[in-house]
Formats: structure tokens, sequence, C-alpha cells
């Protein structure tokens, strides 16, 4: 499986400021890949560097086997871009947009007329609006269907859903599933974690221009801890067992978090105990997120 | 900016009033100015009846219109950008959000341009009173000037209140200004027998009937004020029966499918800047058409100031003094049009700091192609306007003297000639793009600022010649009159050429970013 993007300890300092201190990404061919991080992170950045838009200062970048600052025009012509505060020239209309972008694409015959047409119903755009009378989620749209009628092989979505309702957020996801069923890779900026989770085949979350974890959900989970709550028939005891934290309990009522290790004696004690009611989920992405940058504030390294 | 305004207007009437003084010293000598452009109709057309030949009569001639419509595009600017600007890019939603009622933006933006006008009065009071002329009179003049403005500051809120966008709110208060002049215009033009009351319904016209320095007809003063109550209280009504972002005029619908035309970076650039070019070449067209009608009988309105006939011999070559003319008004029409191509140039800033250039750069547009396409702009619209500017004159002048076409053919070469100096200063503009983008829009405007202090006071100073050589403009071969020589012409182009290369070269080497 060859890597549609490959960053390697990237660095980008704006004069005093570090905004990239040795950041990885590596995105697969194929695949949605989600890119999470808070505001000020290093997402856009790193975007814009593998767009050729801003200049590396250290570490490797490449961009579909190209170098993102060398071949920008030669890669661009095999990739669509959404920005993630989209400002349109308020004199065109969003059709003239679609059609302008497509066309600088590259690619010589423009947008395919059906999957333009099908994406502007979908999206409900009036495309013969002047951008200037539009909200921030249709100028969002603009982009949006711009980029997914196009032919590109690698979309780069910089928070795609910053605007849209939750009708629209939903449009937007069975989208980038169809681009899933298509082959296309995306990547995809975020910080709204549900998108992710719903998503991605695979996450990046990074923080403070580094990266913190990388990898899919499942092998994520598999570092974290079960979230647990049970109502008990009798007392129980989870004192002294490894691998448990936060344990509060209530009368008969038990919460805790638990290491996957630690699962089996959980539960095998709980079973003892009698239980009438368990609610056993895996952590949400808020929750790794909680995690990471709570751990930042108690301190570096507290859990790396 | 709003300092700027103001500096520059009380600057201008300040060394006005001075410069005549200098040129035309006793009353002998401005009576023989006003007995012949008080007459000629092409100088009555553009700066309105002469009242008197006193100092202060002529300064308020000369200056006294164009100052109004100065202090009428400041009011206009300033209360669209803080009532219309604003609330089409959503900073007035977030004031509005907080505990401010819905009429704070529409008074907050009337009270800042009524005290941009109330300093301008003062200063022009000041200023005027120092260089020796009447106080009442001063009063007058700068109450003329200022009352227009502030009218023009409640049309600008009406208009903030019609339009949905920025830039058609300000095309529609510019457009009264622009009805106003021409009212005025006609009308001064027209003679006693004619339509003269046309002056009487254009607040420019208000400005010349209040005759400051002659009369001092204070009355005048109500028709200004009673306007802009009228237009505030209009702009009040109105602002409470539209919804916040939408105006009342609709926004038409366009199309919902680019044109061929649309499909390039060319196109793009093109259908950006092509509306003010097409501003730019209305106001080429007019005003130089009035000034090479002045052209006719201009030896007679200069014979009274030897000064002044040395300097624009000077400035305009050694043959006849109306060539001499011909030529200073080309050589400013090559400086306007260098103020268009630095705008133009410019643009690839202003798409670069909007976000607009992300989105296209991050498609197959490359940077050269994306800076070439807003520079080929700027080129073929710094082209036409000098081409306009060449043509208007031309007829201006040929029309009233009955050989049309001889003198158009013989101005269109003359304002063709100015094409490379006025690229080599967009050129400047293009290589700090390239290299300092911060510093870019504040450098490339100094820079046209230096060129028009040192084309209008550079001979009047006797300025040294190494300083004058730093203009393009003092190399261009002063036409119509003088030799063609082709050698300055050309190495202006190569300049051109070389500062072009070098911005594009610097644009591909740093980083873009909004």
């Amino acid at each position: 499986m060859t890597n549609a993007i490959e960053v390697r300890a990237l660095r980008k300092t704006f004069g005093r400021a570090t905004a990239l201190d040795g950041l990885d990404l590596a995105v697969r061919s194929g695949e949605v890949h989600a890119f999470l991080g808070p505001n000020g992170a290093g997402k856009t950045t790193t975007i814009r560097i593998l767009l050729g838009l801003l200049r590396k200062d250290g570490g490797e970048a490449s961009l579909l086997g190209g170098d993102p600052w060398r071949d920008a025009t030669t890669l661009h012509t095999r990739l669509a871009y959404v920005p993630g505060d989209v400002t349109l020239w308020p004199g065109l209309t969003g059709g003239e947009i679609i059609d302008l972008l497509g066309s600088l694409r590259g690619s010589r015959s423009g947008l395919d007329p059906k999957r333009r047409q099908d994406l502007i119903e979908r999206f409900a755009l009036d495309p013969a609006k002047k951008a200037r009378a539009y909200s921030k989620g249709n100028r969002q749209k603009v982009a949006l269907i711009a980029a997914l009628a196009s032919d590109a092989e690698l979309l780069i979505l910089d928070e795609p859903t910053a605007g849209l309702d939750p009708l629209m957020e939903a449009v937007f996801r069975e989208c980038v599933d169809d681009e899933r069923q298509h082959g296309r890779t995306v990547l995809l900026s975020s910080h709204i974690l549900a998108e992710a989770e719903a998503l991605a085949d695979r996450v990046t979350i990074i923080r403070d221009g580094r990266t913190a974890e990388t990898g899919t959900l499942a092998e994520m989970r598999h570092l974290t801890r079960t979230t647990v709550d049970a109502e008990l028939a009798g007392p129980v005891v989870l004192d002294g067992l490894p691998g448990v934290h936060a344990a509060e309990v209530r009368g008969r009522h038990l919460h805790c978090e638990v290491d996957p290790a630690a699962l089996n004696d959980v539960l095998t004690r709980l079973t003892a105990a009698g239980v009438v009611a368990l609610t056993c989920r895996p952590p949400t992405l808020e929750e790794l997120f909680l995690r990471h940058y709570s751990s930042e504030r108690a301190g570096p390294g507290a859990t790396r | 900016m709003l300092p700027a305004w103001v500096y520059v207007i009380t600057a201008a009437i300040a060394s006005n009033s001075y410069s005549l003084n200098k040129l035309y010293p006793t009353a002998a000598d401005r009576a023989q100015l006003a007995a012949s452009g008080g007459h000629n109709p092409a100088l009555v057309f553009l700066y309105g009846r002469l009242w008197g030949d006193s100092l202060g009569a002529v300064s308020a001639w000369r200056y006294g219109v164009w100052a109004a419509i100065f202090a009428a595009l400041m009011s206009i600017f300033l209360v669209i950008r803080h009532t219309r600007a604003d609330e089409e890019a959503g900073r007035l939603e977030l004031v509005g959000s907080a505990a401010v009622g819905r009429l704070a933006a529409l008074t907050a933006s009337l009270l800042v341009a009524l005290a941009a006008n109330v300093v301008l009065a003062v200063l022009l009071v000041v200023v005027l009173v120092v260089l020796g002329l009447p106080v009442a009179g001063s009063v007058a003049f700068a109450l003329a000037i200022t009352t227009c403005g502030l009218a023009f500051a409640a049309i600008a809120a009406l208009a903030a209140q019609l339009a949905a966008g920025a830039r058609a709110a300000r095309g529609i208060a510019i457009g009264v200004l622009g009805a106003a002049y021409l009212l005025r215009a006609v009308g001064d033009a027209s003679g006693a027998g004619g339509v003269s009351w046309l002056t009487w319904l254009s607040p420019l016209g208000w400005t010349e009937m209040l005759r400051p320095y002659t009369e001092d007809r204070w009355w005048v003063l109500a028709l200004p004020l009673a306007l802009t109550a009228a237009a505030t209280a209009g702009a009040y009504v109105l602002v409470t029966l539209r919804d916040h972002g939408a105006g009342l005029l609709p926004d038409r619908p366009g199309s919902a499918t680019a044109s061929v035309w649309l499909r390039s970076s060319f196109g793009l650039a093109w259908r950006l800047q092509r509306g003010t070019l097409y501003g730019w070449a209305a106001g080429f067209a007019f005003t130089f058409a009035a000034s090479g009608a002045a052209a006719k009988g201009i030896g007679s309105l200069l014979g009274g100031s030897s000064q002044l006939r040395n300097a624009f011999t000077r400035l305009g070559g050694q043959a006849g003094i109306t060539d001499a003319y011909l030529a200073a008004i080309m050589s400013l029409a090559g400086l306007a049009a260098a103020a268009y191509a630095t705008s133009a140039v410019l643009r690839l800033r202003a798409e670069e700091t909007g976000g607009q250039a992300e989105p296209l750069l991050a498609t197959a547009i490359g940077r050269t192609r994306w800076g070439l396409s807003h520079i080929a702009v700027a080129v073929v619209g710094t082209a036409v306007l000098l081409a306009v500017a060449g043509v208007a004159a031309g007829l201006g002048y040929g029309l009233r003297t009955g050989s049309a076409g001889p003198e158009v053919a013989r101005l269109l070469g003359a304002g063709m000639a100015q094409l490379p100096a006025s690229l080599a200063v967009a050129g400047v503009a293009v290589v700090l793009f390239g290299l300092l983008p911060r510093a870019s829009v504040a450098g490339a405007w100094t820079v046209v600022g230096v060129l028009v202090l040192i084309a209008l006071f550079g001979q009047v100073l006797q300025l040294s010649q190494p300083i004058l050589d730093v203009s393009p403009f003092t190399h261009v071969p002063k036409l119509p009159g003088a030799a063609v020589t082709a050698g300055p012409l050309l190495w202006l182009s190569l300049a051109v050429l070389a500062l072009v290369a070098t911005g594009l070269a610097a644009l591909r080497r740093r980083d873009i970013s909004p």
C-alpha cells in the first residue's frame, strides 16, 4: 500500500512562533484520514505546506509521490482542496465559481455536468446567487461541490463542515462515503470529533505542531480505557485491582474506567456481586482528546 | 485614511492659493486672468463661474468645486465603510449582537463624517487666514466645501440602505456626485441665456453660488444643510424598514454556470477588474476631453503671468505654449494611468490577504500565471486609459479648432508615449508584492505619491536634475511638440520587463499567507 501523503519531522516557524515542531503524518492511498487537533495546533499550516503555499523549514513532505513545493502545479491537477475559511469573489455567482475552480484544476472538459448538478441538488445550493449573498454555510457548499464534482484522486478538506447545518453535514458524510467507495483518498482536518469518528479509517491527532497519536480508531481504543457503569445487586470491592481508575461507588451504583487488560477481572467481580444493569462503552474521541490535552496541562510527557 | 483625506484637501487649497498669489501678484494680473479664464467655456465647464478678481475669488474659482468633490468622496468612503461594508463583511453582526441598537452604526458613521468635515473646515479657515485672505470669505469658502461633504455623507448613508453590497452603495453615491458635477458644469457653461438654473440643482453648484470672497451669500448654506437633514432622515427611516444584511434594491441573480471566458485565470482577473477599468476610462474621457477643450485660448489665459508661462514651457518643451500645455496634461494622464496600474497590480495582494488566492493556487494555476493574469489586466488597462486620454484630449481640442483628425492622431501618440513610464511604476509595485508583500500596498502608493509631488512641484520648486531623474516621466519625450526619441521609451520598456520578472521570481520563492 502506497502513501498518498507522507510527512516526516515537518517544521515551520513564523518569526519567533513555532507552528510545526516535528510533525509526522502518513495518509494511505484510498483511505479517509482524519487530521485532528484543537484550533492553532498546526492543521492548516500542514495543509498549506502540502499545497505548496508555504515553504517548509525542515523535515520531509511528499504528496502523491512528488514534492509539494517544487511540483505544485502538476500535483494540483490531481487534487482538490476546500479551505477552512472559504472566501469567494463577491461579484461572481456560486455556479460560476464552481465551474471556474473546476476548469483551473486542469481537467480540460471542466466538471462532469451530471455530477455537478447532482451535488448542487443534494446540497440544496442556489448557483445563480452572487457570492456576497451567501451565508458561511453556502460558501462552504460552493467549495465542497467544486471539490467533490472533480475527478481528483486526493481531496484535502480543511474543517469542511464548519458552517453546515446538521442536515447538510449528513449529506456531506454520504458524499465522503461515496468517495471512499470510488477509491479516492481524503484528508479531512477537523476539530469535530464525531465527524472523524463517523468517517475516518485512520486518525492522526496533533497538538502544538507535533503528532500526538496516529492509528485506526480500534488501535487507539486499544490504548485506552473502557468506561463501565453498573447497577449491582450486592456490594463489590474493586480496591487493589490493577488497571481500574476513577472508581466511584454510590450505593449500589458503580462507575469506573478500566484498562483493557483488567476488564476480565472487573467483570468477574461484578458478576459475583450480581449485575442488575451494565453499560460498557468505548471512549469517545472527545474523551481521547480530553486525555491528551488535559495531560498536557498537567505536565509534558505525563501519558506518553 | 481620514487624516490623509483632510491633509490632501487642505494642502491642495493652501498650495493653490499660495501659488496663485505668487503667479498673479498684482490686481492687474488677476484681472487679465479673470477676463480670459472667466470666459473660456471649457474652464467654466471644469471649474465653474468666476465672480471676481480678488485673490480669494480666484482661489475659490480654481479649487472650490474640486475641493467640494474631494470632501464629498471622503464622506462617501467613510460612511459606506462603516455601514454597508462592515455589514457585508459580517462585522456589524458581531457588534449588533452586543448591546448596541440597530441605528448605532449609522449614527456613529454620520458623527464621524460630521467630525471629519468640521476638522476640515477649521483647518481650511486657519490656513486661508494665515495666507492673508479675509476671515469672513474664508469661513464662507470652508463651509461651502464642508457642507457639501456633509450632504454627501447623508446621501451615502441613504445609498447604504438601498444596495446590499458596499461596491454598489458606493457606486450609487458616486453616481449622484457625478450627476451633480454634470448639472453644474452644463449650467455654468450654458451662459446667462441658457439653462444656467441647472447649477442650482447641484450640491456642487451651491459651493459656487455662495460666492465666497465676493458676496458671501450665507443663506445658500441652508441648501446643503437641508439636503443633509432630508437624506439623513430618509436613511433612518429605511434602516428600520429593512433586514440586517439585506438591501432595499434586489440583488440581481447571475449566471448559474461560468462562461467560456471566465474559465481561465486571465478571464477571472479581467472579470474582477473590468468594472474598475470602465470607471477609470469614463473619468479619463471626461477629464481629458474638458482639459483638451481648454487648450484653445490657453495662451491668453497664461498671458498675465510670465512665471506661469515659463513654468509651462519648462514643463512642456520648447514649442508653442498650447503644445506645452497639451504635453503637460498628457504627462498628468501618464501619472494618473500609473496610479490605475498600481491599483490593478495591488489587486494581487488584496486577493492574497482576502483568502481568494489560496483556493486558486491550490489548482493547476502556478504563481507566475496567477501573477501575470492581473499584470496583464494592468498593462491592457493602462494602454486603454492612455489611448482614451489621447483621443479625448484630441477631440476636445480638435473640435474647437476644426482639426479633429490630426489632433486626435497627435495626442493619441502623445498618450501612448507615456505607457512605458506608467508601467514602470506598476513594475515597482510588482517587485514590492514579490519581495515585501506586507509593505507592498503602502510602499507602492508612496512611490506614486512621490512621483506626483515631483511632477506637480518639481519644476516650480526647481528641484535638482538627479531628483527629477528619479521619475520615469522625466524621461518621456514631451509630446506633442518635442521630437520623438525612441531611446528612453526603449529602456523604460526593458526596465518594466526586468521589474516584472524580478517580482514574479520573488513571488515563486515566498510563502503565500492570507
